[in-house]
C-alpha cells in the first residue's frame, strides 16, 4: 500500500487526539517510504462517500475506527463480505465481523465469503501468499460468475454449492499449472 | 472573548430578555428583521445573491447587516463586536455566510464563539437528493439533529502522567432532553415521520445510555412519531447503502459531526448542504461551506448552500410559501445545466445563476 492517512480531531480534542496524531506523525518520519497524510473525520467521511479512491490505509483511534470500518464495509456491500483481522502483542485472530444469523442456521444459506477473506488475510499474514491468491481469486471469480451466489447477494445458490464451485475452481487453476510445469 | 464585550452582551442579555414578550406570535404580514453576517471570502457575494432572491419574492423581511470580524479587546483577546451580538439578540434570527477565524495569537474559532454566545444548541441539517446534480445516492431525504453544546467537545482534557491523556465526554440530563425534544418538534413541524437516536450505549453506558432515555422520554410524550433508536455503526453502514431506510436523526455531539458530513458527502458535499442552529433565544442559520478564498469576487460562487439555508430560515420564521416558492425556482434552475455555476460542473457565473432564479420567482408570481 502506498499511503496511511492519519484520522483525527486534533482540532477538538487537541490534547488526546493530539497524542495520537504525533505519534502518528512520528511513524511516518521514520517510514519515510510511505506518504502520510493527516485529515479530519468528518472531511474523511465527506470524501469517503463521494469518491473512496482518494483514500488507501487510513489509521485511526478506537470509536472512529468504529465508524469508518463500517461505512467502508457498507460501501462494498456490508459486513456479510468483509474480512477483519486483528493484531495482537503475540499473535493475530482473523474473524468474520457479521452476525450469527440464527434464522438461516443450519440450512446451508449461509454465505462464507467473509470468514473465507479474513482466513487469506491470515494466509498473507503467514506468508503463504500463493495459497492466499490461489483462494481469494477463486472465490471473487465464483461471486463474478454469477450463478453460484448465495441469498444475500441476491442469488439461489446454496453454501454447499458456493463452496464445491470455490473448490473446483482452485482445482482448475492448480491443473492448469501443473499441466503448464 | 474581550471583557468588554461579554460584560456589555451580559448586559443587553438581561436587558432584553426581561422587555421581550414570550411566546408572542409573529404574524406573517409583519416585516421582521433578520441579522446578516456576510462573512468573509465569497460570503458577500453569496449574501447578496440572497437579498436579490428575497427581493425578488417579496419577502417580508428587512435585513441588518452586521460584522463579526474579531475585534481586540483590552486583555488582547479578540472577540465578536458587541454591535454584532446585540443584533441578534434583539432580531433572534440570524443568517451567516462563511467565517474564516484568522491565525495568530488571541484567535478563538470564531464559528464556536457564535454557537456560544447564543446558545446554539441544535444544529439541523437536511440532506436532500438535488436533481440536476447527481451523485451516488439518489432519493436521500434525511436531517440530521446535532446536539451542539457537549459531549465529546466539552474541552475537557488533562495529561495524566507522560503519554496518558483523557478526554472526558460530558453529556448532560439537561442538554440531552433538549435535543430530543427540540427533533421531536422539528420532526412534526417538518412533516417528518420518524425519529431515529444514534448512540453507542453499549459502549458507553452511562453517556449515551443518558442520552438514549431522554430520547425515550421524549418519544413517549410524541407518541405520533415514530421512534427508534440505533447503533451509530450500524446507522453508517445501512445509510451508505439505503439511505432511504431513514428520516429524521438525532444524536450527540460528535456523532452529529461526522453524520452530517456522510450525509452532506452523499447529496454533493457542503457546497449545497443548508445548516440551521436552534438557540435559547432565536435562531441562526447558515451555509457550511468554507470561504472560498480562490474564487471569491470573481463571481464564480455557488449560493445555494446560503438560500437553502434562508428557506429553512423562512420555514422556521413561518413564511412557508415564500420558502417553497424560492426553493423550487433554486431547484428548477438547477436542473438546468447552462445555469450551473462551477462546483456543480457548469459555466454559469453566480449572478447569472442568481438572475434566473429571480426570474423564475417572478414569472410565477
Amino acid at each position: 500500500r502506498k499511503k496511511v492517512t492519519a484520522v483525527h480531531k486534533a482540532n477538538i480534542m487537541r490534547m488526546s487526539d493530539g497524542l495520537f496524531l504525533r505519534m502518528c506523525r512520528e511513524a511516518a518520519e521514520t517510514n519515510s517510504d510511505i506518504k502520510f497524510e493527516e485529515q479530519y473525520l468528518d472531511t474523511v467521511v465527506l470524501n469517503m462517500v463521494q469518491d473512496p479512491s482518494k483514500y488507501d490505509v487510513l489509521v485511526m483511534p478506537n470509536l472512529y475506527g468504529d465508524i469508518l470500518s463500517d461505512l467502508c464495509a457498507g460501501l462494498v456491500g456490508g459486513l456479510g463480505l468483509t474480512p477483519s483481522g486483528n493484531q495482537g502483542e503475540a499473535g493475530a485472530v482473523f474473524e468474520s465481523v457479521h452476525g450469527t444469523a440464527p434464522d438461516i442456521a443450519g440450512q446451508d444459506r449461509a454465505n462464507p465469503t467473509a470468514l473465507l477473506l479474513s482466513a487469506v488475510m491470515m494466509l498473507r499474514y503467514m506468508g503463504l501468499y500463493d495459497h492466499a491468491t490461489l483462494i481469494e481469486y477463486s472465490c471473487f471469480e465464483t461471486i463474478k460468475a454469477g450463478e453460484f451466489r448465495t441469498g444475500d447477494l441476491g442469488g439461489n445458490a446454496k453454501c454447499s454449492e458456493f463452496t464445491a464451485e470455490i473448490c473446483r475452481n482452485i482445482e482448475e487453476l492448480l491443473s492448469t499449472e501443473s499441466n503448464i510445469s | 472573548f474581550a471583557a468588554d464585550g461579554k460584560m456589555a452582551s451580559r448586559v443587553l442579555k438581561s436587558l432584553l430578555s426581561s422587555s421581550r414578550a414570550v411566546g408572542v406570535r409573529q404574524y406573517s404580514a409583519d416585516v421582521r428583521t433578520v441579522t446578516l453576517i456576510p462573512g468573509d471570502g465569497i460570503g458577500p457575494e453569496i449574501s447578496k445573491s440572497v437579498q436579490q432572491i428575497f427581493a425578488a419574492a417579496k419577502v417580508p423581511i428587512k435585513w441588518e447587516e452586521v460584522d463579526v470580524t474579531p475585534v481586540k479587546g483590552p486583555d488582547g483577546i479578540f472577540g465578536i463586536p458587541p454591535a454584532a451580538i446585540a443584533s441578534v439578540n434583539k432580531n433572534q434570527i440570524g443568517l451567516k455566510g462563511p467565517l474564516m477565524t484568522p491565525i495568530g495569537k488571541g484567535h478563538r474559532s470564531l464559528n464556536l464563539a457564535i454557537r456560544k454566545e447564543f446558545s446554539l444548541y441544535a444544529n439541523v441539517r437536511p440532506c436532500r437528493s438535488i436533481e440536476g446534480y447527481e451523485t451516488l445516492y439518489k432519493d436521500v431525504d434525511v436531517v440530521t439533529i446535532r446536539e451542539n453544546t457537549e459531549g465529546e467537545y466539552s474541552g475537557i482534557e488533562h495529561e495524566i502522567v507522560d503519554g496518558v491523556v483523557q478526554s472526558i465526554k460530558l453529556i448532560t440530563e439537561q442538554a440531552s432532553r433538549r435535543v430530543a425534544e427540540f427533533a421531536f418538534k422539528y420532526a412534526r413541524d417538518n412533516g417528518r415521520h420518524k425519529v431515529t437516536a444514534v448512540h453507542k450505549a453499549n459502549i458507553m453506558r452511562m453517556s449515551d445510555g443518558l442520552f438514549l432515555r431522554m430520547c425515550r422520554e421524549a418519544a413517549e410524550q410524541n407518541p405520533d412519531i415514530k421512534f427508534e433508536e440505533k447503533y451509530l455503526d450500524t446507522v453508517c453502514l445501512n445509510m451508505v447503502q439505503d439511505p432511504s431506510q431513514y428520516d429524521v436523526l438525532v444524536m450527540p455531539n460528535l456523532y452529529g459531526d461526522i453524520l452530517s458530513d456522510l450525509c452532506a458527502g452523499l447529496v454533493g458535499g457542503l457546497g449545497l448542504t443548508p445548516s440551521g442552529n436552534q438557540g435559547q433565544g432565536g435562531a441562526v442559520f447558515e451555509s457550511v461551506h468554507g470561504t472560498a478564498p480562490d474564487i471569491a469576487g470573481q463571481d464564480k460562487a455557488n449560493p445555494t448552500a446560503l438560500l437553502l439555508s434562508a428557506v429553512m430560515m423562512l420555514r422556521y420564521m413561518n413564511l412557508p410559501d415564500h420558502a417553497t416558492k424560492i426553493e423550487n425556482a433554486c431547484f428548477d434552475t438547477i436542473k438546468q445545466e447552462q445555469f450551473r455555476t462551477g462546483d456543480l460542473g457548469g459555466k454559469a457565473k453566480c449572478s447569472e445563476f442568481t438572475a434566473e432564479i429571480c426570474k423564475k420567482i417572478q414569472s410565477e408570481s
